[in-house]
């Protein structure tokens, strides 16, 4: 598992392919081969492993499509000040 | 409460204050205006809502948002402020939420004049916006009369969340006569279950007249009816005076039915059995009472400042049964007693033969 | 549908629906601006919690059914009346937030007048417009923001200024007036725009909230089914053709405005 994940639901998307034009990492496109119920060709991702979690694709979808998780950050030791 | 001399304009305007009103919205136009200029202090003094717009199409808009909100709200217009008023009407009137609308008529078409006249009564009766819908249409003759027909403007309109319009005219909004006002009502604070007040604690509400199914907006439609048929069964107004033994039948609304009283009493000094039929709801109009006396008189007379309005509603209800004859005055000319009176002579004489 | 999916452990959620809206499907074009815009308001009401104080005034457009999307009290208002409708309500409910959502039509042709006259009262309220140079709804006619020389299905050889006119600059104006206290332009076309969208919006509703006066957001967006272009290179287009006559900017923003903290 990557850094990231979306989770698709696949019915609200209409195809218009915004996110596949701004997903930064690439992973995003428009199932060739299969429809939704409205019978849109609608978005898959084709390499979760490289998602980063970044939202881009939750930012400009029309249809609030996506959900988006990302890892946890790691709480990072803070130095003491001398 | 005692009687006090008050100007028609300025005595609807405080009966509403009375009745409890929470927002009026207006434009000035004469002959009106003394309404809004009574409401801009007294409102404000009283903590409640006054604005006067940038145009009748903005009032009667701004009226309908404060009704979807579920106040006591109302606007005052003439003419041709009332024709800019129809598109947000026909609204109001989809929407189904009560507002109360009151029309001191005046000469027309066009800029017309500014002298009373009864020239609106298509277009507040038959054609006030567009779609299937009807106001109730009150109509008042005298100070004390529109005093008290905004107090059952409110309480029609909220009953049945629907329109209610007061065609008064000029004369009675400029005439000062004695009259005794409304003991000062308590503003009610609870807004209604229907109203767009902020969905705290509940699904949100909806305030709309958009229907694109043509089934769905035909429901609409039918239960708008069922709601009209539900007001005709039980709102319609009007005043006779001597109609027990009259064979013949002045008909009249507003100042005119006012005038006609003197007519009728001057027709019975001479022994003509004239009686007087006063429509105070326009819609739901009187039309059983009206057939029902088509057979008892000789023949009737309708009176109008108009070139005859709702002559074709006394037609329509006399329906043949008897002559109905009209005279009318236009253009803002009020009819004098002796022209009415030299009428029913007349028509005296055309149904004696 | 959404497929169950296992969300690992050490997964944290950054981004799930507003609550603010509804889960109806919209009914726009496939890339339609209007989604994204209808989602930052929602995001917006989600983040300062006044979702159950909403009231919303639709308009007469393309956006005529915003009411079934977002998850408020909505009225629906005649083409271009919904700032005097939005008075009506604000100064019946003044404790509550009322916004109208209005198309290029429905604020700078038939309802120019109610616009800015609401912004010069300092109406309490808030508006989004969307500007996309085009009567969507109609079938594609000119709008009043239409550019020049561009066809429409009522300027079928290019709208010609001789004949019907210059662009409305509608931000411009509602900026002249006193009452308004923060009119901005901003876009929706991509992720940088879309995020100073939504933060405009924000302060259009804290200006709002903390009752300073009129405030108007204005958002260039693009009408792919009535422009004839795919949906990405129609927000391209917005970017290439109409940024020359609106330029993007904020023409108007008090000091309290200035000195609101936007998140």
């Amino acid at each position: 598992m990557g850094k990231g994940m979306v989770v698709i639901d696949v019915d609200r998307c209409k195809g218009c392919g915004l996110c596949v034009h701004v997903c930064p990492v690439g992973i995003l496109a428009l199932s060739p081969d299969t429809f939704n119920a409205k019978g849109y060709h609608p978005v898959i991702v084709t390499d979760m492993e490289k998602c980063t979690g970044c939202a881009s694709c939750a930012t400009i979808c029309p249809d609030v499509v996506f959900t988006v998780y990302r890892k946890k950050r790691q709480p990072r030791a803070v130095p003491v000040p001398a | 409460m005692a009687k006090e001399l008050l100007k028609g304009n300025v005595a609807f305007a405080e009966a509403a204050v009375r009745n409890g009103l929470q927002a009026y919205f207006g434009y000035p136009i004469t002959p009106q205006s003394e309404a809004l200029e009574h409401l801009s202090g007294r409102m404000l003094e009283l903590d409640r809502v006054f604005l006067q717009a940038e145009s009748e199409v903005a009032a009667i808009n701004m009226v309908y948002g404060a009704a979807c909100s579920g106040v006591r709200v109302m606007t005052s217009t003439s003419g041709p402020g009332f024709s800019l008023m129809t598109e947000g009407l026909s609204y109001i009137a989809g929407s189904e939420i009560p507002a109360v609308v009151i029309n001191m008529m005046r000469g027309g078409p066009g800029l017309g004049n500014i002298q009373p006249s009864q020239a609106d009564y298509f277009l507040m009766v038959k054609t006030a916006g567009h779609g299937d819908f009807h106001p109730i249409v009150l109509a008042p003759s005298s100070v004390q009369e529109i005093i008290d027909m905004v107090g059952l403007a409110f309480e029609l309109a909220e009953k049945y969340r629907t329109l209610v319009y007061i065609a008064g005219d000029g004369a009675i909004g400029q005439m000062m006569e004695s009259a005794e006002l409304p003991p000062m009502q308590e503003v009610r604070q609870e807004r209604p279950a229907w109203a767009t007040t902020g969905a705290q604690g509940r699904e949100p509400n909806l305030i709309n007249s958009l229907y694109l199914g043509a089934k769905a907006l035909e429901e609409v439609n039918l239960r708008l009816q069922k709601k009209l048929a539900e007001i005709k069964a039980h709102e319609i107004r009007w005043q006779e005076y001597e109609t027990e033994d009259a064979d013949l039948l002045l008909v009249a609304y507003g100042t005119v039915g006012r005038i006609c009283t003197s007519v009728m009493r001057e027709a019975r000094k001479q022994g003509l059995k004239v009686g007087l039929l006063r429509p105070q709801t326009l819609w739901p109009f009187p039309e059983e009472r009206i057939h029902e006396l088509a057979g008892q008189v000789r023949g009737m007379l309708v009176t109008e400042m108009s070139a005859g309005q709702m002559l074709e509603d006394v037609e329509r209800s006399a329906a043949g049964k008897c002559p109905v004859k009209f005279y009318g005055r236009m253009g803002g000319v009020v009819p004098m007693v002796d022209e009415i009176l030299a009428e029913v002579q007349k028509l005296d004489e055309e149904v004696s033969r | 549908m959404t497929v169950a999916v296992k969300i690992p452990e050490d997964m944290e959620l950054i981004y799930e629906y507003p609550e603010a809206m509804t889960t109806t499907y919209t009914h726009y074009c496939p890339g339609c601006p209007h989604g994204i815009v209808h989602r930052l308001v929602a995001e917006v009401i989600d983040e300062l919690g006044i979702r159950e104080k909403c009231i919303g005034v639709a308009p007469v457009g393309c956006s005529v059914m915003i009411y079934k999307y977002l998850n408020v009290d909505f009225v629906e208002a005649a083409h271009g009346r919904a700032p005097a409708m939005a008075t009506g309500l604000k100064r019946t409910n003044p404790d509550k937030i009322v916004f109208t959502y209005q198309g290029d039509g429905d604020i700078a042709a038939i309802g120019i007048a109610e616009a800015l006259h609401a912004a010069n009262r300092g109406e309490l309220i808030s508006t989004v417009f969307i500007n996309n140079a085009i009567y969507g709804m109609t079938g594609g006619q000119m709008a009043p923001t239409t550019l020049p020389g561009m066809v429409t299905t009522s300027t079928p050889f290019g709208r010609d200024v001789r004949l019907a006119g210059y662009p409305v600059p509608m931000s411009e104006l509602l900026a002249q007036v006193e009452g308004a206290v923060y009119v901005t332009r901003q876009m929706a076309t991509d992720l940088v725009s879309i995020r100073k969208t939504k933060k405009a919006i924000k302060r259009a509703f804290m200006v709002q909230l903390a009752g300073l006066g009129y405030s108007s957001v204005e958002v260039l967006s693009s009408c792919s089914t009535n422009w004839n272009m795919g949906p990405w290179e129609a927000l391209e287009w917005v970017k290439e053709k109409m940024i020359p006559y609106f330029p993007l900017g904020t023409f108007k923003m008090t000091d309290e405005v200035k000195a609101l903290k936007v998140k």
